[in-house]
C-alpha cells in the first residue's frame, strides 16, 4: 500500500495544472476551493481562481475553477485536467466554462449518479470515489473535505499545505478542524489507486513577497494608494465587493465610505466630498455608470477629480450580473454629452488592478478631471495569487490654491489648462464650482468666447499631459511586424497565445492599452510603426476597440478584428490558432 | 458650526454676481435671510459651503460669497451629504427650489431626513417650474392651468414636512420669504441644530404664480410651537393650513456619524490582509 506521500508524479511534471471543484448548493465545493487555492499558494505556486454559480441568491449549484501553476498566471487554460465533483445536480449548467479533453479526468461520487453527458463529450477519463460513504465513515467530516485530499493528491499538491490551508480556514471553528482533516486524508489515501493524474512539477523558488488578492481587492487598495479617502457606495454585482473591502479598509486609514440610495446619489456623493478637497471613489458596473453619466459630465465641466471603478458586466441593460464582457468601452469614452475630456483606463491584469486605479487616483486629481476604471467581472472577483505589484512612483496631487489669492480665478487659462483649485475652508479664494458654462472666476456665463476657452482649457490639460510610459505594457518583439493590441482582461489570454506562438516561430509585439482615453495617438503610432498586420483583441460584440483605435489614430497595415461577446472568457488556445491562421494568411 | 469672533455684515456674505431672477421674485429673499443668518451665526464665508442643484433658485450659491456648488437636477442633497461627511469642519447649507427637490430628486429627500447630517435643506417652494417657464412641480394644486398640463395634473400636492418628518428630518419648519427677518432667525435655529434641518420657505414666483402675491396675507407668523415630539409635530401637521410659519419640529435624534472603530494607521499595514 502505497502512502499518502508517495503518489508517484508523472515526470517532470506540469507546470500548469487546472481543475473544477463542483457540486450543488451546501456542498462546500467554495470553502473547498479556497482551501485548495490557499494550498497551493502555501506549496510555493502561483494560482487563480474565479467561481461560477447558479442563478440562486443563496446557495445553488456551484463551481470553484482553479488553475495552479510554476509561474503567474492572468487567465484559465484551454482545457481543465480535472473536473470533481461532490453531486451532479445542475452541474451541466456550467457545460460550457468547463472544456475537457481526451486527457482529463471526471472524478465522482458513484453514489450521486452518472456525470451529466455534457462532459463526456470528449471522452475524458473517469473515476469514481465514493466520497459521502467516506465521510460517513468519519464523524463530523463532509464530503467535500475527501474530495479536496483527493484533487490535493491528483495534482501533487503537499499534505502539509493542505492541511496549512484547512487549518487558516477553520481557524475560528477547531472543533471542525479534526474531522475536516481525517477527511482530507481518507480522500487522499482513496485517490492513490486512481491512474489518471495530473501531477505539478516542483514550485518555482520564492523570489519576493506573494500576496493572495482579487482585482476588486487590488483596486480597493490601489485606490488608497493612490490617495482616496472619501468612497460613495451602491452594492451592485460585481463590484460589491470592492466597496466591501474598502469599508473598513478606509476606516483604519482615516477615510469613510458612505451608502448612498442609489447610483445618481453615490456619484454626486464623491462629487461633492472631492469638491471638499478629499480625493473621492465609487465603483459600479454598466447599469449604474449609466446612471452617473450626467454627474460625470458635471464634474468634467466643473473640474472636480474623482475615480468611477467600473466592474463591467455582461450588458446591456441588467445583462448577465454575474458574467464579464468589455462592452462599456463606449459608454466609458462617448457616453457623456456635450465635448467632455475626462480620463478611461483599464488594468490588465488582477494585479495591475492595483497600479491602474492608484494611477487613476493620481491622474485624476493632478488633471481635475473624472476618471473610468475600466475592470470587470473576471479581473474583480478571480482571486489570484500574484508577486506583490512593484510600487509606482507618486505624482504631483490636486494643484491647491494658496490662501487668499489676489483675484482668485478657480477657472484660470493656464497653459498647462490646470488651474489651482481652492478647498472649502481656505479664505479669501471662495468660488463656486458649476456645471453652468462660466468665465474664469467660476461666474456663471453664456458667452460663446468663454465656453470655447474653457472646453479648450478642459482638453489642453488631458493632451498636454506627459502620461510617461504607462499608458501601455508593450511587450515582445518590437522589431516584429505583426502587433495584437488589447486591454483589459483580454491581456492575459493574449499573452499565453503569443508565447505558444512564439514557440511556434511567430514573432509578434503586444500592445496592451492601459490609458484609453484620451488614447495617446502619437505613442500608439510609434509602438505600431513598421507594422505589417495588426490583430485587435476585446471581448464585446461590435468591437468598440477597434472602433476608437480608428477613430483616434492611423494604424499601419493589415488590422483584423477578433472580437467576441462576453460571458465566456476569452482561452489562450483561440487567440493562438487566430494567430496562426492569420500569419500564414 | 464655525462660529467665530468675526464681525462680518450680512452684505458681507453676498457676492458680486447679479441674480438672473425676475424683479420681486422670492428668492431674493432667502439671499437676504440667509445672509443674515451667516452674520448672526457669525461664521467665516470660506467655512460654509451652498450646495444647489437646478432651478431658479439653484443659482443662489453664485450670489453668496460662501463657497458654492451648483450641480445637476435633483441631486444637490447627494452633493451636500457628500461634502459634509468628507469635510465635517464645514456648514453646508443645501438650497433648491420645490421641483429640484421633491421631483427630480425626491429620493434624494427621503434619505437626507433618514440619514440626518449635519446640514440644513432650504427648499424654495413657489409650486411651479420656473426656468422652464411654467409648468406644475409636485406641490402645485392638481387643478392649475398650464400648456403641459391643460386643466391641471389632477394630482394632489406633495406634503413636505409630513414627508420630512416621516423620513426622520431632525427639525422641520416653515418660512416666508416675504418674511427675511423671521426667516433668518429659523435659518439661524435650523443651522444650529443638529443633524439634518429642513426648512421649507414659501417663496413666490411672481411671473408664473402672481396670485402667490396674496401669500402675504395668508401667512401665519409663528403658527407653529415648537415640539420634540415627533407626534405631537405630526398631529399638527394634520391641520396646517400650509401658510402656518415658524418651527414645528427639533428632535433630538444623534446626527449621521461613521460607525465602528477608525484609526489612522499607514497604508502599508492594509498590504497584510493580502501577503502570503
Amino acid at each position: 500500500m502505497t502512502t499518502a506521500n508517495e503518489h508517484p508524479v508523472v515526470p517532470p511534471g506540469l507546470d500548469s495544472v487546472s481543475v473544477v471543484l463542483a457540486g450543488s448548493g451546501g456542498a462546500g465545493v467554495m470553502t473547498a476551493g479556497n482551501m485548495l487555492l490557499e494550498a497551493a499558494a502555501h506549496a510555493g505556486y502561483y494560482a487563480l481562481m474565479t467561481r461560477s454559480s447558479g442563478p440562486q441568491i443563496r446557495g445553488g449549484e456551484a463551481a470553484a475553477l482553479i488553475r495552479i501553476a510554476t509561474r503567474p498566471v492572468e487567465c484559465m487554460e484551454d482545457r481543465f485536467h480535472v473536473l470533481a465533483a461532490v453531486d451532479w445536480e445542475n452541474v451541466q449548467r456550467f457545460d460550457a466554462e468547463i472544456p475537457l479533453g481526451p486527457s482529463s479526468l471526471v472524478l465522482g461520487d458513484p453514489d450521486q449518479g452518472e456525470p451529466p453527458a455534457a462532459f463526456l463529450r470528449s471522452g475524458p477519463r473517469r473515476a469514481a470515489l465514493p466520497l459521502k460513504r467516506i465521510a460517513r465513515s468519519i464523524p463530523d467530516a463532509r464530503p467535500n473535505m475527501v474530495l479536496l485530499g483527493a484533487l490535493a493528491s491528483l495534482v501533487g499538491l503537499p499534505e502539509a499545505s493542505v492541511g496549512h490551508a484547512v487549518g487558516k480556514s477553520l481557524g475560528k471553528r477547531p472543533a471542525s478542524l479534526g474531522p475536516s482533516l481525517a477527511a482530507v486524508a481518507a480522500g487522499r489515501a482513496a485517490a492513490a489507486d486512481i491512474q489518471a493524474r495530473h501531477g505539478l512539477a516542483p514550485p518555482p523558488a520564492r523570489a519576493g513577497a506573494r500576496w493572495l488578492v482579487t482585482g476588486n481587492e487590488a483596486a480597493g487598495y490601489g485606490a488608497i494608494k493612490g490617495g482616496v479617502r472619501f468612497v460613495a457606495a451602491y452594492p451592485i454585482t460585481p463590484a460589491t465587493e470592492l466597496l466591501e473591502w474598502m469599508a473598513p479598509a478606509l476606516a483604519e486609514v482615516g477615510g469613510t465610505l458612505v451608502q448612498a440610495e442609489d447610483e445618481l446619489a453615490s456619484i454626486n456623493m464623491t462629487i461633492g466630498g472631492s469638491y471638499g478637497g478629499v480625493p473621492a471613489l465609487t465603483a459600479t458596473s454598466g447599469p449604474g455608470l449609466s446612471l452617473m453619466i450626467e454627474a460625470l459630465g458635471l464634474a468634467v465641466a466643473a473640474e472636480v477629480p474623482l475615480v468611477v471603478v467600473d466592474v463591467m458586466r455582461v450588458g446591456p441593460s441588467t445583462g448577465i450580473p454575474t458574467k464579464s464582457e468589455q462592452g462599456d468601452l463606449n459608454i466609458a469614452v462617448h457616453g457623456l454629452h456635450g465635448d467632455a475630456p475626462h480620463l478611461v483606463l483599464a488594468p490588465n491584469s488582477v494585479a495591475d488592478c492595483l497600479r491602474t486605479t492608484q494611477w487613476a487616483v493620481q491622474l485624476a486629481e493632478a488633471l481635475q478631471a473624472p476618471a473610468i476604471v475600466l475592470s470587470d467581472q473576471f479581473l474583480g472577483q478571480a482571486r489570484s495569487v500574484v508577486d506583490r505589484p512593484a510600487d509606482t512612483p507618486a505624482l504631483a496631487g490636486r494643484d491647491v490654491a494658496a490662501t487668499a489669492v489676489p483675484g482668485y480665478r478657480r477657472y484660470a487659462l493656464t497653459d498647462s489648462g490646470v488651474s489651482p483649485m481652492a478647498i472649502p475652508g481656505s479664505a479669501g479664494n471662495a468660488y463656486t464650482a458649476d456645471g453652468l458654462e462660466h468665465n474664469e472666476r467660476g461666474n456663471p456665463s453664456s458667452q460663446a468666447t468663454d465656453h470655447v476657452a474653457q472646453l479648450d482649457k478642459r482638453l489642453r490639460k488631458l493632451e498636454s499631459f506627459d502620461y510617461g510610459d504607462a499608458w501601455a505594457d508593450l511587450e515582445g518583439d518590437a522589431t516584429a511586424d505583426a502587433v495584437v493590441v488589447t486591454f483589459g482582461s483580454c491581456t492575459g489570454p493574449v499573452r499565453e497565445a503569443l508565447e505558444r506562438a512564439k514557440a511556434d516561430g511567430l514573432r509578434a509585439r503586444l500592445v496592451s492599452l492601459r490609458l484609453l482615453s484620451p488614447l495617446p495617438a502619437s505613442r500608439l503610432e510609434a509602438a505600431l510603426a513598421g507594422a505589417q498586420r495588426i490583430l485587435v483583441v476585446e471581448q464585446n460584440h461590435s468591437g468598440q476597440l477597434h472602433r476608437h483605435l480608428r477613430a483616434e489614430c492611423d494604424l499601419p497595415g493589415h488590422v483584423t478584428s477578433l472580437r467576441r461577446a462576453g460571458a465566456l472568457q476569452f482561452q489562450p488556445g483561440e487567440i493562438h490558432r487566430h494567430l496562426i491562421d492569420w500569419s500564414r494568411a | 458650526m464655525n462660529e467665530t469672533a468675526v464681525a462680518l455684515a450680512p452684505a458681507g456674505y453676498k457676492s458680486e454676481v447679479k441674480p438672473v431672477w425676475c424683479p420681486g421674485c422670492g428668492d431674493f429673499g432667502v439671499v437676504n435671510a440667509l445672509s443674515k443668518a451667516f452674520a448672526k451665526l457669525a461664521l467665516r464665508p470660506e467655512d460654509i459651503a451652498v450646495v444647489s442643484g437646478i432651478g431658479c433658485s439653484s443659482r443662489i450659491p453664485a450670489y453668496m460669497s460662501s463657497y458654492g456648488f451648483h450641480g445637476v437636477h435633483g441631486r444637490a442633497l447627494a452633493a451636500g451629504t457628500g461634502l459634509k461627511i468628507a469635510r465635517p469642519d464645514l456648514t453646508v447649507v443645501v438650497t433648491g427650489g420645490d421641483g429640484d427637490g421633491y421631483s427630480i430628486g425626491g429620493n434624494h429627500f427621503l434619505h437626507a431626513c433618514r440619514r440626518n447630517v449635519d446640514m440644513t435643506y432650504v427648499v424654495m417652494d413657489n409650486r411651479v417650474y420656473g426656468m422652464t417657464k411654467g409648468q406644475p412641480s409636485p406641490t402645485t394644486e392638481p387643478d392649475w392651468d398650464s400648456k403641459l398640463s391643460p386643466d391641471g395634473t389632477g394630482l394632489r400636492e406633495f406634503q413636505p414636512m409630513v414627508i420630512a418628518l416621516a423620513s426622520g428630518a431632525n427639525f422641520v419648519a416653515r418660512g416666508f420669504t416675504g418674511d427675511p427677518n423671521g426667516l433668518a432667525e429659523i435659518l439661524v435655529e435650523a443651522m444650529r441644530h443638529p443633524g439634518f434641518s429642513f426648512v421649507e420657505v414659501l417663496s413666490p414666483c411672481v411671473t408664473f404664480r402672481p396670485e402667490q402675491k396674496e401669500w402675504k396675507k395668508l401667512v401665519q407668523e409663528d403658527a407653529f410651537t415648537p415640539t420634540a415630539d415627533a407626534k405631537e409635530a405630526a398631529g399638527r401637521l394634520m391641520h396646517d393650513t400650509g401658510f402656518d410659519l415658524g418651527v414645528l419640529y427639533a428632535g433630538g435624534r444623534a446626527p449621521y456619524a461613521p460607525r465602528g472603530p477608525r484609526a489612522e494607521r499607514p497604508v502599508e499595514e492594509l498590504e497584510r490582509r493580502f501577503v502570503l
